[in-house]
């Protein structure tokens, strides 16, 4: 079958994208490929486990589960859109400081899901930071740490919860 | 892991998506929330040639309460929208309880109400409610539109009754004043397919049954409604011997199979308590 590319325009934190893409491309290989965005990870690749979750105006998405295509006109944010220049995003901080990981793998979905959740929920209890978190799968079963991160992360987090 | 190559169309409104269905045919498959969808292209259970992305078509987000008390849900109303939705929570318990608990918080942002209702997964969530609550599927094409109830919209195991040129454009969910009831879901881990599901839609007055809609998730090869055990309740006032008896006829209902998620026994044991819960809640809000 003769299939055309498609031409797309994503701005991926921050910075708009105009790209051709195979409309069967996902959304999480044109980060980790097209764009080099290695950060977003893909894990079961069978919208199991969560570890490619990035948001996709703001709510987080399973990107191994969405094609490229789909993002078109839509902001993307992946864990290297948390970053400031040099500093830590505060979530980011708070998995360093309660060691929310420990292979890391499924961390960069884990935080951008962690983002959107203060976003909504600038004061989780541990109930529904778990209950937020239900849909990104720790296979080191780090889960403890994890729920500490958050918890650190929403009190430095300012008490409105609407920076993030 | 890669779908399949596919023509990939994205209609800016509902004349344009019906008009692509006549072109492609047998051909064309509707993409909305694309949480089921999208890992079937990619495990090639699923080859369309053609994929309609309906997302860009105004107007299909809604879910709202019409005067009559029943419940519209558009094509488009992802289960998140549902699952925080302020109308359900107060008049709707049986799709409220359900909008907390399918799939997972992330699938939830994207996938939708009537999608999973098309994708007729016999181990689907939604399907089981609708069949408890009588839902029906309205049906749309350039013909017009009409209305399907949901136990002959699911013809069998991912299958349904649309024909090449139709799309599913809104679930209805009658919905009377004062409906209680609810759905109970065992799984393994959030995620996972239920071990199985039990929803009760329920109307009573005068401290009797109305109407019960009973139906079951994972515990055969498609949702089951409980029949018996709704003629059973008809008319009937709770009690706990009532109650125990809608909750035998509903597990001898259940067609289960051992697997790893427990022993058909197990399942049925699992369906008699959760009825058994669901009806003795109700019992104890009467009281």
């Amino acid at each position: 079958m003769d299939v055309e590319d498609r031409r797309i325009t994503v701005t991926v934190n921050g910075e708009a994208h105009t790209v051709e893409v195979e409309p069967r491309l996902l959304l999480a290989h044109l980060l980790r490929t097209g764009l080099t965005l290695t950060g977003t990870h893909v894990g079961c690749d069978t919208t199991n486990c969560g570890a490619c979750t990035v948001l996709v105006d703001g709510v987080p998405v399973k990107s191994c589960t969405m094609l490229a295509v789909q993002a078109d006109g839509t902001e993307v944010t992946t864990v290297e859109g948390l970053t400031g220049h040099s500093e830590l995003h505060p979530v980011q901080e708070g998995f360093s400081v309660e060691h929310g990981l420990q292979c890391g793998f499924c961390t960069p979905g884990m935080m951008l899901t962690t983002v959107a959740l203060l976003k909504e929920n600038p004061r989780p209890t541990e109930d529904e930071i778990r209950w937020a978190l239900s849909g990104n799968l720790c296979r080191c079963t780090g889960y403890q740490n994890i729920v500490k991160a958050v918890m650190w992360a929403a009190e430095k987090l300012d008490p409105a919860g609407v920076r993030a | 892991m890669y779908p399949s190559k596919f023509i990939y169309q994205a209609p800016s409104s509902m004349e344009e998506a019906l008009s692509l269905l006549q072109q492609y045919g047998d051909e064309a498959k509707i993409l909305a929330g694309g949480q089921s969808l999208v890992p079937m292209l990619k495990l090639r259970f699923a080859t369309p040639g053609v994929l309609v992305d309906i997302n860009r078509v105004p107007g299909l987000g809604y879910h709202r309460r019409e005067s009559d008390g029943g419940m519209r849900v558009g094509a488009l109303c992802r289960h998140r929208d549902l699952e925080r939705s302020a109308v359900l929570a107060e008049h709707q318990p049986t799709m409220h309880a359900a909008a907390q608990v399918i799939a997972d918080p992330i699938v939830r942002n994207r996938g939708t109400l009537v999608g999973s209702l098309c994708h007729a997964d016999p181990q689907g969530d939604w399907a089981a409610i609708g069949v408890a609550c009588g839902a029906t599927i309205v049906a749309t094409s350039s013909r017009g539109e009409r209305e399907i109830p949901l136990n002959e919209f699911v013809v069998g195991p991912f299958e349904n009754a649309l024909e090449l040129d139709e799309i599913a454009t809104e679930a209805r969910f009658p919905t009377a004043r004062g409906t209680c009831g609810g759905y109970l879901k065992l799984e393994r881990r959030i995620g996972d397919f239920a071990t199985a599901g039990v929803a009760l839609s329920m109307e009573a007055s005068g401290g009797r049954v109305s109407r019960a809609g009973i139906a079951l998730t994972g515990v055969g090869p498609r949702t089951i409604e409980c029949v018996a055990a709704q003629d059973y309740l008809r008319n009937k006032a709770l009690d706990d011997a009532v109650i125990e008896e809608a909750a035998r006829l509903a597990a001898d209902a259940a067609q289960p199979r051992s697997d790893h998620r427990g022993s058909a026994d197990y399942k049925r044991h699992v369906v008699a308590t959760f009825l058994t819960r669901l009806l003795g809640r109700e019992l104890a809000l009467a009281a």
